[in-house]
């Protein structure tokens, strides 16, 4: 689950990390009440959306009267943001982080994500702040710092003192600044169960203090249970519906660019059979996966889920019965065609636990537009000729 | 032969008498599995499933010898139970809970690994040794006994690949689900030299997926120590960037993790790298015809 910066920085300061003041608005007339009360005399005007590149998109704009605030809060405020990270229809803007302006001396970059390698969570720093890091890790991998924390002794000095020399402060209260501010920092990620903090940039003061200008958050859903009030953070209009809506009953879904709707059990399975059409020259319309207690229910919500896309020419159904038994599956899809309108052809492939069984339940139902599969090859096969008329 | 597990290895249940625990417990007895007990706080000394119940995982080694434990707590219980495990002298966590917050999993796999005990998983099938011994959830019968070792972050694909290794004639020596959490046990590079070493493995399935390293890693060692034939599947050549597709672990970040870097690794290590899981079980017989 990711997080706005607003509420990153909300966050921070519980911990006392240093964050210019701020004020979270959803109109233009508290963007400007919020700068009255902030006082300047530079205000940044950003747009709040869980995407980065949001400045390169022209989300966040310098002010320097109140006049501006309301101009640019105006013209933020509604917009449609596209950036790298969102899709190529962007994202609607509804809140804004109306924010003191800071003295920036330097742009720095600092966060902390979970090494899979090491298994233990690794802080990243680098002084090329405010470029994306990708970028700084391709082109200048030597500009970045890495420091493993090993959550058994938690963040010591030497970690600290590791990014300090990385960074090149010689400055002996700058060195004591960023160890600070990197040791607080750790303990937000720790304490919260977070999955990445990412500060870019982070800004030396002219007074050498360290400032984090922006704040990213994600948190492990795994872990939401024991944080009630990180859980309380989650903003739906962020995420995408028809995954919300699939995801209450089950369902783990993503919508992709194809023509072939594919309901799968076992996320790996899933996968393995958008691979599969896509081998054979079809493309995939979405991920589903309707994990490992299938039901007619949940297979008919699969299918109306899936047929709201209006390119889906076909549906591929790729089971593997474990313990999960394909007769009963079977009859879940009968039942899911009698709730929900499928219009368009239905390929099914059910394999293990009375598989002979379920072959004969459909066989007998006599659905028109359904087409059995005999295994995955030939059902992705058959799926992929619906697809194109055949 | 097979590897980690066979018809003598006693093992526990932790949340023995919960709901999945029972219900795939009495499946694993039924297989075969010498199921010697269970452990569930404020029940020892009953009786389930015919086998006794003990409060801790100390009291139930001490009374039945087991080394490998089989686990279903509920998620936020998991690292507890892992550790729990390490400490009383368990050799083997085969961790099936689905859920479990990473925060734990770092702390408890690095504690059962001071402690000397293997863990495979959580989230995963778990491992079984055709029939002789099944320590998880994946349906038996599928897994008919043979020559091939497999090793999959998937459990549905695992069957698929079973099954086709079944279906063209071949059979199953030991099937490991390593799981597709961001931290898992043992995995290919510990899992590969085993069936290099058993004598009775003469080819290896090895199912992947994209996010993280461990495929790469697996195509180095590979190349250096693995002679027997290896055929590989990666499954999410298809998926979309930063998206979490099912499992927690399979994202592509950027550009690393893709299936794409996964698969040209494997195959310079020689290993065949199949397109579809649907060719498997034909790629197996190819390399085991060329051989």
């Amino acid at each position: 689950m990711n997080i706005h910066e607003y509420q990153a920085k909300q966050i921070f300061k519980k911990y006392g990390v240093p964050t210019p003041k701020g004020i979270m608005v959803e109109s233009v007339k508290d963007a400007v009440k919020a700068a009255e009360q902030l006082g300047g005399p530079v205000w940044v005007v950003k747009a709040q959306i869980h995407a980065g590149g949001r400045g390169l998109g022209g989300g966040v704009k310098l002010a320097k009267s109140l006049e501006e605030v309301e101009t640019l809060a105006d013209e933020i405020l509604g917009m449609t943001l596209v950036t790298h990270q969102t899709t190529a229809e962007g994202k609607l803007v509804q809140k804004l982080y109306i924010e003191d302006g800071a003295d920036i001396k330097e742009e720095l970059y600092l966060s902390v994500v979970l090494d899979r390698k090491l298994e233990m969570p690794l802080i990243m720093a680098s002084t090329e702040g405010g470029m994306n890091i990708e970028d700084v890790a391709e082109k200048t991998p030597e500009k970045i710092i890495t420091v493993p924390v090993d959550p058994a002794i938690g963040f010591q000095s030497f970690h600290g003192r590791e990014l300090a020399f990385g960074l090149g402060l010689t400055d002996k209260d700058e060195q004591k600044n960023i160890i600070n501010f990197a040791k607080k920092l750790y303990k937000v990620y720790i304490d919260n169960d977070a999955e990445m903090i990412e500060i870019n940039p982070l800004v030396k003061t002219g007074k050498g203090e360290f400032i984090a200008l922006d704040g990213k958050m994600g948190f492990d859903n795994s872990a939401l249970g024991r944080h009630p009030d990180i859980a309380e953070m989650r903003d739906l209009t962020e995420e995408d519906a028809d995954e919300l809506e699939a995801a209450k009953y089950g369902l783990s879904y993503v919508a992709l660019d194809g023509e072939i709707g594919c309901m799968v059990n076992g996320a790996g399975l899933a996968m393995g059979t958008m691979d599969t059409i896509n081998y054979m020259g079809g493309t995939p319309a979405n991920f589903l996966d309707v994990g490992g207690s299938a039901n007619a229910e949940t297979v008919a919500k699969g299918f109306e889920i899936i047929l709201k896309n209006p390119k889906v020419k076909a549906i591929f159904v790729n089971i593997f019965g474990g313990i999960v038994r394909c007769d009963r599956i079977a009859n879940g899809i009968i039942e899911a065609t009698k709730i929900t309108d499928v219009n368009v052809p239905v390929i099914v492939r059910l394999d293990g636990t009375n598989a002979p069984e379920a072959a004969e339940i459909l066989k007998n139902a006599k659905i028109t537009n359904l087409i059995v599969g005999d295994d995955l090859g030939d059902g992705a096969a058959k799926a992929v000729a619906a697809a194109k008329g055949e | 032969m097979s590897i980690l597990v066979n018809k003598d290895t006693k093992v526990i249940v932790q949340g023995f008498t919960g709901k999945e625990g029972s219900f795939h417990a009495e499946q694993c007895i039924a297989y075969g599995t010498n199921i010697v007990g269970g452990v569930t706080p404020n029940k020892g000394g009953q009786k389930h499933l015919d086998k006794p119940v003990f409060n801790t995982v100390r009291e139930a080694i001490k009374a039945t010898q087991a080394t490998v434990s089989m686990i279903f707590v509920p998620p936020a219980f998991v690292g507890d139970a892992v550790m729990e495990a390490a400490e009383a002298g368990i050799e083997l966590a085969v961790i099936i809970t689905e859920g479990a917050p990473v925060k734990d999993m770092q702390m408890a796999k690095a504690h059962a690994t001071k402690h000397g005990m293997k863990t495979i998983g959580p989230n995963c099938p778990g491992i079984i040794t055709a029939e002789e011994c099944k320590i998880g959830i994946m349906p038996g019968m599928i897994f008919k006994k043979g020559n091939i070792g497999l090793i999959s972050k998937s459990g549905t694909l695992t069957y698929e690949g079973a099954n086709q290794v079944c279906n063209e004639g071949y059979g199953i020596t030991t099937a490991v689900g390593i799981g597709g959490d961001p931290i898992i046990g043992l995995s290919y590079n510990q899992i590969l030299p085993m069936f290099e070493a058993d004598s009775e493995t003469e080819a290896i399935v090895m199912i992947g997926e994209i996010g993280g390293d461990l495929e790469i890693q697996a195509a180095k060692l590979i190349q250096k120590q693995i002679t027997k034939p290896v055929v590989a599947f990666i499954a999410g050549q298809t998926a979309p960037k930063g998206k979490t597709m099912g499992h927690a672990g399979a994202i592509v970040s950027g550009s690393a993790g893709t299936a794409k870097e996964k698969m040209e690794a494997l195959e310079a290590a020689g290993v065949k790298v199949v397109v579809s899981p649907a060719e498997i079980g034909k790629a197996i017989a190819e390399v085991l015809n060329k051989k």
